[in-house]
């Protein structure tokens, strides 16, 4: 397949990002900013390979290999963090879970 | 360019059929065998004009008519969207899952070589494996969409055992990987044509004996049949997830069921009993040890490596559903240690042994 | 079924002006690579947005699989198969599935309100759009090198190529990665046991 060139990619990484960004920011639901945090490391991955697949080079290819890892790591604990706070308060919402607050 | 897309059509259209077909006369076999097992007739109640087929104008012709004229009912404050989402993506995977095997060997018609593989892949079993593990979604969404506390409860249950049994069915495969150096089903298929000692074809299963028991134990557990089958355990749970489904919906998932029965059985065949390969058969002809050779026109070869995948892959959904009727249900807990505490340690054992024996007397091919 | 098929002609036609807009390419010169990109790049902005604006958590977990089952497939198409297969074996077959178990554990209902208040809603589009004019930017000024040469080394994202570079030159950061799984593996089971003996 013949190539596109890659700002198209980087360009379609930042919309990506910006979008989870944005749904960190707003939204209030704590799995659902969970959730933009992935749609951001997902887009970062994009942009890696498709820089690995314009350099020709595998390194890209292994970075996104441990983000994923990580993202695996990190899933797997902030959501039982999650529900570990969701038996001390009944609620998921940002604004609720203000345990530290003085 | 378009001839190849035609072919690449034509083969994925076959694939299609073939998984389809199976799982109705699967359904079938299910149950004329359970009735033979259990000593008794089995449906052979519809006929036409007296001629009942064995049951299989009921099973076949009656069966598929009476789901689809049956009511769909969505029930009241279920998502709709979901609800009609879910059967489809339970049977999505399945058949693209179904479409990396390969059936035969290269078929060479005026000129051009095609290989009998609908998707060639050289991360096959990677790819199997990613399709399997998308087959989750239809259980979790369907015992979800439903608003219904049974259905709830075999989604839940449902979901975790597959992801449970993944694992083992992964580590078992990451050890034929290793014997057979490559992840490509078509190179491993082709390997397992080599003869130890001039005599022995060379399957998996000798390679990988305790691999083939994991991989079975697991992908039955993978398509929750019994004796796995708690998530639709029906003196329990109703139906489990597919409790609130009705007419063609609910045919979707059964379909589900036995296009996944197809689909262990040919995995199991391609990785540990050969694939196509039938024993001494090589590309002009038969060539036994002895010396003696039978030269075949390459069309009789193909047929002939076609048919013997095929009469595999029918000998193993036959052996499930054997093991269906004859295993009684393991509960939940005592299904959720045998996955964790039983088959994982034993295929972490498996890979060891096979890595250490690769390491010291190097792979077999 | 004619209105899906409408909508989805109108989406290819709209997605193939802007990558033509976007990437400065010759009417001429479009080939199956830049239609399957703009089909896959309109369908993933689309199901992203679908993440942060559905009102159920729900769905917007099964937005996000479908975006990244279609990152998967966009991996494929930049010949890196085997992330393209770890991706859907990991993102979309693992985590995804966990998300959408704790989802149905807590039994999320839809969200009221979704959205935080307005100020919050305003600063998020001032950054948001700080973002995109850093994208812009590489609209006005795309890298040099996009020729690049069409023809990859052999086995270029195999197996064997990911295995060579990760048990040689990244073997440390594989081990270590092995010991964070381990921690996490330990730390999500140590959080939601029900209470410490």
């Amino acid at each position: 397949m013949t190539l596109v060139p890659i700002h198209l990619y980087l360009i379609l990484g930042a919309i990506l990002f910006t979008i989870g960004c944005i749904g960190v920011l707003v939204r209030r639901n704590v799995i659902v900013i969970f959730m933009s945090i992935e749609l951001m490391l997902n887009a970062v991955n994009l942009v890696f390979v498709a820089f690995s697949r314009h350099l020709q080079s595998t390194e890209g290819q292994v970075t996104v290999f441990f983000v994923m890892t990580v993202a695996a790591a990190e899933a797997a604990v902030g959501l039982a963090i999650i529900i570990a706070a969701f038996r001390n308060r009944e609620t998921v919402n940002a604004d609720e879970l203000n345990f530290l607050r003085w | 360019m378009w001839i190849e897309v035609g072919i690449a059509a034509i083969k994925a259209l076959v694939v299609i059929l073939m998984v389809l077909s199976l799982a109705g006369v699967l359904g079938w076999v299910e149950r004329k065998g359970s009735a033979l097992i259990q000593d008794r007739v089995g449906a052979n109640r519809a006929s036409i004009f007296g001629v009942a087929a064995a049951g299989l104008v009921n099973t076949l012709m009656a069966d598929p008519l009476k789901f689809l004229t049956k009511e769909d009912i969505i029930p009241a404050r279920a998502d709709r969207l979901l609800h009609t989402l879910a059967p489809c993506v339970n049977l999505f995977p399945v058949i693209v899952a179904f479409a990396a095997l390969p059936i035969g060997d290269v078929l060479t018609i005026g000129g051009r070589v095609i290989t009998l593989q609908a998707i060639p892949l050289n991360v096959g079993i990677l790819y199997v494996l990613a399709m399997l593990s998308l087959g989750v979604y239809g259980v979790v969404l369907g015992g979800w969409a439903s608003n219904d506390r049974f259905s709830l409860l075999g989604g839940i249950r449902g979901s975790a055992q597959m992801i449970s049994y993944e694992i083992g069915m992964g580590l078992s495969v990451v050890a034929m990987v290793m014997t057979f150096g490559t992840l490509d089903l078509q190179a491993m298929v082709r390997a397992q044509g080599h003869l130890i000692g001039g005599w022995l074809p060379a399957w998996g299963i000798l390679y990988q004996p305790l691999g083939f028991l994991i991989f079975l134990c697991c992908g039955i557990a993978e398509s929750k049949r019994v004796p796995f089958d708690m998530p639709e355990g029906e003196s329990e749970l109703i139906a489990g997830y597919f409790t609130e489904y009705s007419g063609m919906k609910y045919l979707m998932f059964f379909m589900t069921d036995f296009a996944e029965v197809a689909v262990i059985a040919g995995l199991v065949t391609t990785l540990f009993f050969g694939g196509w390969q039938v024993p001494f058969l090589m590309s002009g002809g038969f060539h036994f040890p002895g010396g003696a050779t039978l030269l075949l026109p390459q069309l009789l070869v193909v047929l002939l490596q076609v048919a013997a995948f095929m009469v595999k892959v029918l000998f193993f959904c036959w052996l499930q559903v054997l093991v269906r009727w004859t295993l009684p249900r393991l509960r939940y807990d005592q299904l959720m240690w045998f996955g964790w505490k039983g088959l994982l340690p034993l295929s972490l054992a498996n890979v060891l042994a096979t890595a250490t024996i690769v390491l010291a007397i190097g792979a077999p091919v | 079924m004619l209105v899906g098929l409408g909508v989805l002609a109108l989406l290819m036609i709209l997605s193939l002006a802007g990558v033509v807009v976007v990437g400065g390419i010759d009417v001429a010169s479009l080939n199956a690579g830049h239609v399957v990109f703009a089909l896959l790049a309109s369908l993933m902005i689309l199901s992203a947005l679908g993440v942060i604006l559905n009102r159920s958590p729900i769905r917007s977990a099964l937005s996000l699989v479908v975006t990244l089952f279609l990152l998967a497939v966009t991996f494929v198409s930049l010949n890196a198969y085997v992330v393209a297969m770890l991706q859907v074996i990991v993102y979309a077959g693992a985590i995804m599935v966990l998300f959408l178990f704790v989802i149905m554990l807590l039994n999320l209902q839809e969200d009221r309100p979704a959205m935080a208040r307005a100020g919050v809603r305003g600063a998020a589009a001032v950054v948001g759009s700080l973002f995109l004019l850093a994208a812009a930017h590489f609209v006005a000024h795309p890298l040099g090198g996009t020729q690049a040469a069409a023809a990859l080394p052999a086995g270029f994202g195999s197996i064997e190529q990911l295995a060579e570079n990760l048990f040689t030159r990244s073997l440390l950061a594989f081990e270590v990665t092995s010991i964070l799984l381990l921690v996490a593996i330990v730390g999500a089971v140590v959080l939601a046991k029900r209470k410490l003996e």
